[in-house]
């Protein structure tokens, strides 16, 4: 601080803590515990808001237990709450996206960081860059496009021979979801682990390689643990925007997938119930704390790693 | 236009650690003064200081006898050399120089003739309108004091500016730096590590340690008369002999080592401090046979040829080195190594100092 | 490395490409079908009509016209309070670095949907609480700005930050021993030195406010953007005018990206000559 006064004078050190203060204050701050409050508050009519009948209570939360509906697992069958089992597939599905973007993502972060000429990088990161670009939505349209019943994938393997007869690959429960989550986020998987990669001195893999390591413990006992930051931020980023998208589960979602943030944007747009609302918003936000807080002792990084 | 300026009891401490220790000193307007010391010393923060960037924690800063107290950098009538110039490297090379016109407002013509005049001066001609990157190390240089002068500074604070460069050319811009002091008549206070630099361009050179002014005097007797063991040490070598001193009579006292007894200058304000023998080498001789007094029994351990003088290296009968240099003229007799000789020196030419002056 | 291991290498990242790519060609080959359904199969023949369709699409223009308006309202706002956030990051340091720092990554890692019933409720409450009718406080897409800026603000601060690293404060105090005031130095040393994060910045702080769907749901009130409008348009029955619009944005995308790749080659170019040149001088300087 003292610092900033000596370098820029009290004006600007005063604009600058001015600006500062309005967004994590007014954008940040203020929002979340306002949030947080009215989750406790009934939903009233506008004329009884204030009133005796406005008191805080855990009845928002409660309301996840409402309806049970059968489900099984591991052959065992038992009954959940709906929406607690929405709760619960969302996550499972999250992790389920995170694990196959690493899979997809690390190979060709390996190949562009390490392998491939590097004046042949910024063209490839430019291909790669073009969808990143091109909104989410159209991305999710694109698949929808590919999915449909008489669209261009079942044509093509039709064509191929390789199946008989056109597959309703949008009513596959969460199959949809899980193709239009990994297209549009395996990019933020691949970025901080190319990064990671990147910064690994490739004497490194070749004294390794010298002392005899196979090509598969050079990875496990070099690349990848080097490698750690950046696939702690690429997983947390890919199971964060997973778990909070809302519109990839409404577009390429079927008739058995309900994913939690369509739950919550039912009770705001349907039910109009701002405050139950809250209260779910408030759960997933909970998750998602847990979530970056349980991979970060994990992967042992600090945030400020994940932001890079 | 230049001025002098006036450290007074002047302080600086970072927490609890005093980098600059009560040091005192008056430049005089146009002198080109130098602080000399090893890395480290407290030689930044007094520029620093001068210049505005820290405050002192006690004691006054006088340019041109104005007390400088709450006077900001923009404030002052001085231009810092930063040790790594601080070329603003988006700007082409005539918007560096009329950087300090700019912000005061002259019009562009003005500007561009003036950074066209200094680049002149400081024979760089025709660089105008190239960019920093284009430029060599000592091109730099030259950018940075044309920036610095373009602003008409009563004073020029340089720290370290040829520490970048390679030998040859760092002994070309000496010459340099100094013809351009001479032309403008600025004062300059220049900040090194290099003894050889201090003592071949300063008017008067100010030694440190450990934020401490040791002594301030011109390059002659910096090296010919050094108050302490510090500064005698930090500006050349040294034979130095271990004992006690006994009372000084005409300037001379006895001193007992365990080579016996020798005699050498005592400074008036020595007198009863713990001392050390210091003499330079080219002050000592090898001889045949003892001389009357000053004299050490020596085995020649090795003989070093450096070109210009012969460095010959001998141990003495308890076990201490003695380094004597002849100046090689062609037809000097050079000892064998194994040898048995005697080293010796006068005693007006050596000298009994306490040692650096440090905080207790 | 293995030649057949390297050949798979290439052989994965060329099908990886292709995976990215080929939706995007779907979706554009649609655009061109004359058929009611968005899809390339069964081909019908070429035909244009879809982008005069699209033209003619009142509604979808002004979700454009708001998408644009929303998209520089949250580069502008979040460009100033991203530059701002990562000046004062970069000169304060200890526990209060770290906790404004976590602050300002999280905002990064919320929900979208969080942000935005959070922040509807947030203003509308304010509304009602003051009894006021004021714009600012109903929903709308003013609100959806201020959504938006609270996390688009932390990635543009993320890449100001990474380019005040590499700043030599020296150069502040040059510019201050030289008689500069603080705004010079602001305007002429520290700004000009960060615009490419700022650039950056402005088009990452863009780009996202345009894709946005999540923070835009739960603020717009009644107004559309194009994300929440091809949204709606997918849900209730779409025609190929969407193809159209993907086709269009994915051009201007590629056209941007290429321009930027040819000016960054241009500039690391000329940079690399000036080294050259100073080489030279060095050398000159050598035999001096
Ligand atoms: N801002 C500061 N905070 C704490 N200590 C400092 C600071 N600046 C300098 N020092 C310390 O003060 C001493 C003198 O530094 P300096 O004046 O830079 O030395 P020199 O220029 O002679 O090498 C050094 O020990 C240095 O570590
Ligand atoms: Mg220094």
């Amino acid at each position: 601080m003292q610092d900033l006064l000596r370098r820029y004078g009290p004006g600007l050190t005063g604009l600058i803590c001015l600006l500062v203060a309005f967004w994590l204050v007014m954008l940040v701050i203020v929002p979340n515990v306002t949030l947080f409050e009215q989750s406790f508050r009934p939903y009233l009519p506008v004329v009884d808001i204030g009133g005796p009948k406005d008191t805080y209570s855990f009845r928002n939360y409660l309301k996840v237990l409402d309806g049970a509906t059968e489900t099984s697992l591991f052959g065992i069958a038992f009954s959940v709450p709906v929406h607690v089992k929405t709760f619960f597939q969302t996550i499972w599905y999250s992790m389920v996206v995170t694990v196959v973007c690493f899979a997809l993502a690390y190979p060709l972060a390996y190949y562009m960081a390490k392998v491939v000429r590097p004046r042949t990088v910024p063209t490839l990161l430019l291909l790669l860059f073009v969808p990143l670009w091109v909104s989410e939505v159209l991305r999710a349209f694109a698949w929808w496009i590919i999915l449909a019943f008489k669209g261009p994938l079942n044509v093509l393997l039709q064509g191929l021979g390789l199946i008989e007869d056109p597959i309703r690959w949008t009513n596959m429960g969460y199959t949809g979801v899980m193709v239009g989550l990994v297209y549009t986020y395996v990019l933020f998987m691949i970025f901080p682990i190319y990064n990671a990669v990147s910064s690994l001195d490739t004497n490194q893999i070749e004294a390794a390689d010298d002392l005899g390591a196979s090509w598969w413990r050079i990875h496990w006992r070099i690349v990848l643990p080097h490698a750690k930051p950046g696939i702690a931020s690429g997983a947390v980023m890919v199971f964060m925007l997973s778990a909070g998208s809302l519109l990839v589960p409404s577009i390429l979602g079927s008739t058995t997938s309900q994913w939690f943030t369509q739950t919550i944007d039912q009770w705001f747009k349907d039910a109009l119930d701002w405050n139950t609302a809250s209260a779910y918003a408030f759960l997933l936000l909970l998750l998602c704390t847990v979530f970056v807080s349980v991979a970060m002792k994990v992967f042992k990084v600090k945030l400020s790693d994940i932001a890079k | 236009m230049s001025a002098g300026i006036d450290l007074e009891g002047v302080c600086c401490d970072f927490g609890s650690f005093r980098a600059v220790d009560n040091a005192n000193v008056s430049i005089r307007p146009g002198e080109f003064f130098s602080f000399l010391g090893p890395s480290g010393c407290g030689k930044t923060t007094i520029l620093r200081m001068i210049s505005g960037f820290i405050d002192p924690t006690q004691g006054a800063i006088k340019i041109g006898g104005k007390d400088m107290k709450g006077q900001r950098p923009n404030q002052r009538p001085t231009a810092l050399i930063f040790q790594n110039l601080a070329l603003f490297p988006l700007m082409p090379i005539w918007e560096n120089i009329s950087f300090g016109l700019e912000v005061r407002g002259v019009d562009k013509a003005t500007r561009r003739k003036k950074a066209e005049d200094l680049l002149k001066l400081v024979d760089l001609p025709g660089a105008a309108d190239k960019m920093v990157s284009q430029l060599s190390g000592g091109q730099k240089q030259r950018v940075a004091i044309a920036r610095a002068l373009a602003v008409e500074p009563a004073v020029m604070l340089l720290d370290e500016p040829l520490s970048a460069l390679d030998l040859k050319l760092r002994q070309h811009m000496r010459a340099e730096l100094r013809a351009i002091q001479k032309r403008t008549g600025v004062t300059f206070i220049y900040i090194t590590h290099d003894q050889g630099e201090a003592l071949a361009m300063s008017d008067r050179v100010g030694v440190m340690s450990q934020g401490r002014i040791q002594q301030v005097a011109d390059p002659r007797d910096i090296y010919n008369n050094p108050v302490n063991g510090f500064v005698a040490s930090f500006v050349g070598e040294n034979n130095i002999f271990e004992g006690t001193a006994g009372a000084a009579s005409e300037g001379l006292a006895r001193f007992d080592t365990a080579h016996g007894a020798f005699r050498a200058r005592l400074a008036p304000d020595a007198a009863g401090k713990p001392v050390k023998l210091y003499v330079r080498p080219e002050h000592t001789v090898l001889t045949a046979t003892a001389a009357s007094e000053n004299s050490v029994p020596v085995t020649v351990s090795e003989v070093s040829f450096e070109g210009a003088f012969i460095s010959v290296h001998s141990v003495s009968d308890h076990g201490q080195t003695i380094t004597a240099e002849i100046r090689n003229d062609g037809s000097a007799t050079v000892p064998q190594v194994g040898s048995k000789l005697h080293a010796s020196f006068e005693a007006a030419r050596a000298a009994l100092l306490p040692d650096a002056n440090v905080r207790g | 490395m293995h030649k057949l291991r390297l050949n798979l290498l290439h052989l994965y990242m060329g099908l990886f490409l292709v995976y990215m790519l080929a939706p995007l060609v779907v979706m554009s080959g649609a655009a061109f079908n004359d058929s009611k359904l968005p899809s390339i199969v069964p081909w019908k023949g070429w035909t244009g009509k879809w982008f005069s369709e699209m033209i003619a699409d009142e509604r979808m223009m002004l979700a454009f016209a708001n998408t644009l308006w929303v998209a520089v309202a949250v580069a502008g706002i979040a460009v100033l309070i991203g530059t701002a956030a990562a000046i004062l990051i970069n000169s304060v340091s200890g526990k209060v670095r770290t906790a404004l720092y976590g602050m300002m990554i999280s905002t990064i890692l919320i929900p979208g949907v969080v942000i935005g019933i959070s922040t509807m409720i947030l203003w509308t409450k304010m509304g009602n609480a003051l009894g006021t009718e004021f714009f600012l406080f109903n929903p709308g897409l003013h609100l959806s700005v201020l959504g938006q800026v609270s996390y688009i603000a932390a990635m543009v601060m993320l890449l100001v930050l990474a380019r005040l690293q590499s700043f030599d404060a020296g150069l502040e105090e040059a510019a201050l021993d030289l008689g500069a005031s603080h705004g010079q130095v602001m305007r002429r040393i520290l700004l000009p030195h960060l615009y490419p994060a700022i650039g950056a910045g402005a088009a990452v702080a863009f780009f996202q406010s345009i894709e946005n769907f999540n923070v835009t749901q739960f603020t717009r009130g009644g107004a559309d953007t194009l994300t929440v409008y091809v949204f709606s348009k997918v849900r209730s029955g779409i025609t190929p005018t969407i193809n159209a619009l993907a086709f269009l944005l994915i051009i201007v995308t590629l056209v941007l990206a290429v321009a930027y790749e040819l000016n960054r080659r241009r500039k690391a170019h000329e940079e690399a000559a000036r080294e050259a040149e100073a080489r030279r001088a060095e050398a000159l300087e050598e035999a001096l």
